[in-house]
């Protein structure tokens, strides 16, 4: 299965849900948030919420910005 | 003595009248102390990436913005059209557990970094109608201005000079009619360059200054930063105080009579 995460391609096995994506992020104690093909995915459905090919994913966090 | 109102946006109320950026500091430690000394209460950060195998014990930039002191207002800087910023919104607002308020700033050129107003005037209305709560980076174009707060934005924030130029208020007479005209709070967000900018911003009767380089870039932020608060203070204050009128000729402070010749 093929997705694209955070801008880059990557090929994993199918079963894989955003939790396991953010565990591999490893952002630690940091907040983040995810979007699957432009939409919020809330963080309560992260761990039943499976990766389809050809999901755009992206993981984000708060950084220094003005 | 005239008192002075807190600032207050989307029905909070704020003491500090300057709000600040935390990007370009040299790391957090300088972010905090800057912040502290600027005593600002709002907090703009940026929503981005993070990247695989970054490393976890990264230090945590909302480590230092501790909730119940500040008020964080993440922004769509970077954003170059309505739905990338609207999209970075719904992501701020998740990261924050339902956080409404925004700074929505929808850029048109990197060499000037000035507002695409068409963009920005589709995100405002499409961010309102998601019950944000939006402050908004715009041009000092009073229709413009205008416009926006007819849309619902919580706050319009004309740019004095570019972002980051530090040019200071390029067109006090557009910011003039901007601040006559308003209906919600209007802070300069970029441009200002050091605490004479800001004193000059307030005094024209700003709402308050939104600032990030200025500080950031100064040798010593932290103590830009402190001079900033007082630029703030002080331009406010002579604002409320009521500007003597400008004469074309001098007018002597000591009475003429009594002279001993």
């Amino acid at each position: 299965m093929q997705f694209v995460l955070n801008g880059e391609t990557q090929d994993m096995s199918s079963g894989t849900t955003i939790q396991d994506l953010v565990n591999m992020m490893e952002v630690g104690t940091r907040r983040y948030a995810v979007e699957r093909n432009e939409e919020i995915v809330p963080r309560s459905l992260h761990a039943q919420t499976i990766v389809n090919d050809n999901d755009q994913i992206e993981v984000v966090v708060a950084i220094g910005g003005g | 003595m005239t008192e002075d109102t807190k600032l207050s946006v989307a029905g909070m109320e704020f003491g500090s009248r300057l709000l600040v950026g935390t990007g370009k500091y040299k790391d957090h430690d300088q972010t905090r102390l800057a912040i502290e000394a600027s005593g600002a209460q709002i907090v703009t950060v940026a929503i981005r990436r993070t990247n695989i195998g970054q490393n976890p014990d990264e230090p945590n930039l909302l480590d230092i913005l501790p909730p119940e002191k500040y008020t964080i207002l993440p922004n769509t800087a970077g954003c170059y059209n309505a739905k990338d910023a609207v999209r970075t919104c719904r992501l701020a607002r998740e990261l924050l557990d339902g956080h409404k308020l925004v700074k929505l700033e929808v850029l048109g050129d990197d060499k000037t970094l000035f507002p695409d107003i068409p963009e920005t005037l589709v995100a405002a209305e499409e961010l309102v109608k998601d019950d944000f709560d939006v402050m908004v980076y715009t041009s000092d174009d009073p229709l413009i201005a205008r416009r926006l707060a007819e849309i619902g934005c919580v706050s319009v924030m004309p740019l004095a000079a570019p972002i980051g130029s530090g040019l200071g208020i390029r067109n006090p007479y557009n910011i003039i009619t901007i601040i006559e005209e308003a209906t919600v709070p209007i802070i300069v967000d970029a441009g200002v360059g050091t605490a004479s900018d800001a004193a000059i911003a307030m005094e024209l009767g700003c709402d308050g200054v939104l600032m990030n380089t200025a500080i950031a870039a100064a040798k010593d932020p932290i103590l830009m930063a402190s001079a900033m608060k007082k630029g703030i203070e002080a331009g406010r204050e002579a604002f409320l105080a009521g500007r003597m009128p400008r004469k074309r000729f001098a007018s002597a402070s000591s009475p003429i009579e009594g002279t001993i010749f």
